[in-house]
């Protein structure tokens, strides 16, 4: 009876169960090695070489991996929230438009800060993508950007003319570097040119960076803002120092604002530059002056629409959830959240036409791998190598030609048309339309995932004896009867390996919906894609791509809990 | 019990032949009667259709040729879960996605028997093999012995009149194994089932049978009580599988009767039993058990044989002595003596006289 009265539970003596029991029993303190040191402790020490070493072993793999794997996923994934474009190119805007009411346009304080956002967007050429992205939420407003990009240039030339037409002075670059730049920056710019008219065309060097001169942004703040706006631009794009250009009209302009607000600027210039702005402070009272807004009206009539400042508002926060809104189809109103017209809901048609599909092509391959994984599980190992080669051919051939050769088979034109028309069994007129839809995909993607299905369900199948069977048949069960109760369970490790692979890769398959899956059987791969490629929102193709990991994992996440993760197998 | 002619026989192999490739036979004109009640085990080396005589009997290999008969009827075409034979394998074959509970109402559940009649044989089942505790448990969770009674249990749950056990102690060590020899034939004759063995050890051969088969390139070579088989091999192959075996080489001098006069190839003459050789002239292997040999002649009765012989190995054993001597040319001849104040204990390099009686000493094919 040596072995009834030694089950699993009944052992007693030492066994490293038994051990680690009575190590955890132990209340006596910790265990001390030797040297009295406590055994944890020495134990940590010993393992510690070998855990550095096992760590240096991986490093490579996990730094490829981190770097180009990890990263730009989450750098897509951090695209489908990130929104800093609005306030990058429109910092003012957004500023002024904090205490706008959200239903009349907005008054001209918001129209004066457009403008300089706007004059430095077109000079840094940013301007025509944050119309693009702008775009994305209310169509229009990308010809909105681009035609003022056009014509904001002439904003303030009014209040220029009126400058120069005082002095002419005033049309000199070095008057206004003279008058903004400080002493240590005119002395390094001077020899900078020097060394600019030396070197002739092939001079490269960077002009200095531009310094302003101390105290003028007190008494001129907006125009000295402008100014060092105006040299930083000059120096990046055009590699030139502002002693030898023009500033921007709207410079002219916030020098007029300036002079209004503060008259007595003079105070803190000497020489000439005093003289000119003493002359200027006494000359804007007179100035004749213009309405920003009507100038903008003027340049395009959306800028007097609530619509695009509501969209510039709404999407003025670096962060944003429209992306995600977008690929839920709703979308991000001045009035809040809404959902999108009934014509433009794609996506969760899209999300669910994956998912339904993705389930049929799973099942399908159930059904047609099953058997076959079964035969190949029964042979004898050589007929089994051999179909299992079979099995793998696909792999060895382009995805491309096996997708062009069921558009071969299956178009209206193709092999399978003919035959059935040869038969009879269709009229020439009335050809089945199998490809360039939903059956085109399901057909064409079962095809290219089968093998996926099949290897693990194989590989399960060869590690059940052929004796359960034999066994369930002795006990009296029929053939049905002992595939159904023993054979089958005992493969659904396999089933649930073979279904993971085939789904999860299906709902990200792109190539082949795309070539075969007409409008009707594409997924939301497709649409991903399409945002990445043509219409280059990667905020919303980083959305959807979130939402689709998200759906896979709590998919994934269900199957753990209903089949249970320790049921799968891949062998 | 055993089934002396083909009237009375419960299970009968009728001229039965297996091939699986069409060239060769695994199974050669396999004629055997087993009698209802008795426990027959089929003995041979691996390769030699033991086990395929099995399967055929179970349905899952179909004769090539000839007739099986279960209890009066041929059984030729009748799929193995109509056969109502019961059957333990090797790997024990417990379904391991069931729990032992399940893996025994699985024969009842097939057979449609109502659920308190199920509980009831199931706990009569487990009690039987002394595993009532376990039903809850998963076969992964019991040792290897403990799944073979289950095994058992359940090839005996529904009640089957004969039993099939396919090397069921195979994977066990020896003294577990020796425990479940004695369950399974105690088993066995307290329920009254037919039992059909197939082992590769002779030594449980021996132990659980009423006869034995001794199965070698795909025929019975004797089939015999296990007494008999030990006793009186009919062929070589048989003296030299079953037990430990002396052979001494010669050739057939004389015939007279029961009694053969062979000489050695030293030149020397022994009498012997002929069993299968008939004509002087004729070269045999004389067959001697080390048991039957005796160091100490004066424990050898009349008409005993004498032989001189050199001591070369000496090993003590505890309960008995195991001496290798060199015997008529041959360096490989054992002697097993009992450990008795009698005995002597030899020592290498000495020479002694070694005797045996003419009855214990066979004289068979080459």
């Amino acid at each position: 009876m040596t072995d009834s009265t030694t089950g699993p539970d009944q052992v007693t003596g030492a066994t490293p169960d038994n051990a680690i029991r009575n190590a955890d029993r132990a209340e006596d303190g910790p265990v001390l090695a030797a040297d009295g040191k406590p055994l944890k402790a020495s134990l940590h020490r010993a393992l510690r070489r070998e855990k550095l070493r096992a760590l240096g072993l991986i490093a490579p793999l996990l730094i490829f991996v981190l770097v180009t794997f990890i990263a730009p996923i989450a750098d897509m994934l951090f695209r489908s929230v990130e929104n800093q474009i609005v306030t990058e190119t429109l910092p003012r805007t957004v500023a002024a438009l904090d205490d706008w009411d959200g239903q009349e346009v907005p008054d001209e304080r918001v129209f004066d800060a457009l403008a300089r956002d706007m004059i430095v967007a077109v000079e840094e050429k940013t301007h025509t993508r944050l119309g693009s992205r702008l775009n994305y939420e209310t169509t229009g407003i990308s010809s909105l950007f681009r035609q003022t990009g056009r014509d904001v240039d002439d904003v303030g030339e009014l209040y220029a003319d009126q400058f120069i037409e005082l002095d002419e002075a005033w049309e000199e670059p070095m008057t206004w570097a003279t008058l903004m730049g400080s002493e240590d920056y005119l002395s390094e710019a001077r020899e900078w040119q020097a060394r600019a008219d030396e070197g002739g065309m092939f001079f490269d060097e960077m002009p200095p960076s531009f310094e302003l001169r101390d105290g003028v942004s007190d008494v001129l703040p907006q125009t000295s803002e402008m100014f060092q706006q105006f040299a930083r631009v000059m120096r990046e794009q055009n590699g030139e120092a502002p002693t030898g250009e023009e500033p921007w009209n709207i410079t002219y302009l916030t020098l007029y604002e300036d002079l209004s607000t503060y008259t007595d600027a003079a105070d803190r210039f000497s020489g000439q530059s005093a003289e000119l702005i003493e002359q200027a402070a006494q000359a804007v009272d007179g100035f004749e002056t213009t309405d920003m807004r009507q100038t903008f009206l003027d340049i395009d009539e959306d800028w007097g629409s609530a619509e695009t400042w509501g969209t510039i508002e709404a999407f003025s926060s670096p962060y944003t959830s429209g992306y995600f809104l977008a690929a839920a189809d709703l979308q991000l109103t001045p009035d809040g959240v809404e959902r999108q017209p009934e014509d433009q809901r794609i996506y969760g048609l899209l999300f669910k036409r994956t998912l339904f599909m993705s389930m049929v092509i799973m099942f399908s391959c159930i059904a047609l791998g099953y058997p076959i994984a079964y035969l190949l599980s029964n042979l004898p190992m050589r007929t089994s190598n051999l179909l299992l080669i079979l099995v793998l051919l696909p792999f060895w051939t382009s995805l491309l030609v096996r997708t062009s050769a069921w558009k071969v088979l299956l178009q209206q034109q193709g092999v399978i048309n003919d035959v059935l028309v040869w038969i009879g069994i269709v009229g020439d007129d009335a050809r089945l339309q199998m490809i360039n839809n939903q059956f085109g995909t399901i057909v064409a993607m079962t095809h290219i995932l089968l093998p996926f299905m099949i290897l693990p369900l194989y590989s399960v199948m060869k590690t059940i004896p052929p004796s359960y069977m034999r066994a369930a048949k002795s006990l009296g069960a029929t053939n049905f009867t002992a595939f159904r109760r023993v054979y089958f369970p005992q493969s659904i490790p396999g089933i649930g390996a073979g279904c993971i692979l085939v789904f999860i890769l299906s709902i990200g398959y792109y190539i082949t919906p795309e070539l075969v899956g007409g409008t009707t059987g594409t997924f939301i791969s497709n649409r991903i894609a399409y945002h990445i490629s043509t219409s280059l929102n990667w905020g919303l193709a980083a959305a959807l791509g979130s939402i689709l990991l998200v759906v896979v994992v709590v998919l994934y996440w269900l199957y753990d809990r209903i089949v249970g993760i320790d049921n799968v197998s891949l062998g | 019990m055993p089934a002396t002619d083909t009237a009375d026989a419960f299970v009968e192999f009728d001229r039965v032949q297996k091939s699986y490739d069409g060239e060769t036979l695994v199974v050669k004109d396999l004629n055997l009667s087993i009698g209802k009640g008795e426990f027959l085990t089929m003995l041979g080396p691996s390769g030699s259709g033991k086990t395929t005589c099995l399967m055929m009997l179970a349905g899952f290999e179909t004769a090539t040729h000839g007739e099986i008969r279960l209890d009066g009827g041929e059984i030729n075409n009748i799929p193995p879960h109509k056969r109502g034979i019961g059957m333990v394998f090797q790997n024990y074959a417990l379904f391991p996605h069931m729990t032992v509970q399940e893996n025994l109402a699985f024969p009842l559940e097939v057979r449609k028997i109502g659920k308190s009649e199920r509980e009831e044989k199931i706990k009569r089942a487990l009690d039987m093999v002394q595993m009532g505790d376990f039903g809850g448990r998963r076969p992964t969770q019991l040792s290897g012995g403990q799944q073979q009674r289950i095994a058992l249990a359940r090839a005996l749950v529904f009640e089957p009149e004969l039993v099939l056990m396919d090397e069921p102690l195979g994977a066990l060590d020896k003294q577990l194994r020796e425990t479940l020899q004695f369950e399974i034939s105690r088993l066995a004759h307290d329920l009254g089932i037919t039992v059909v063995y197939v082992t590769h050890d002779q030594t449980e051969a021996l132990t659980m049978s009423d006869r034995v088969a001794v199965f070698d390139d795909g025929r019975i070579q004797q089939l015999a009580s296990p007494d008999v088989l030990y006793e009186q091999p009919e062929n070589s192959f048989v003296a030299q599988f079953i037990g430990e075996n002396n052979t001494l080489q010669g050739t057939v001098e004389e015939m007279s009767g029961s009694r053969c006069t062979v000489k050695l190839a030293n030149g020397e003459t022994i009498d012997a039993v002929p069993v299968n050789v008939d004509r002087p002239g004729q070269k045999t292997v004389v067959s001697i058990r080390p048991e039957r040999v005796e160091t100490n002649l004066a424990r050898l009765g009349e008409g005993a044989h004498t032989l001189k012989a050199e001591v070369l190995e000496f090993i003590y054993m505890g309960d008995i002595y195991r001496t290798r001597l060199r015997v008529a040319g041959r360096d490989d001849f054992i002697v097993k003596t009992r450990n008795a104040p009698d005995q002597p204990r030899l020592k290498p390099g000495e020479t002694i006289e070694i005797g045996w009686l003419p009855d214990d000493c066979r004289a068979l094919d080459v």
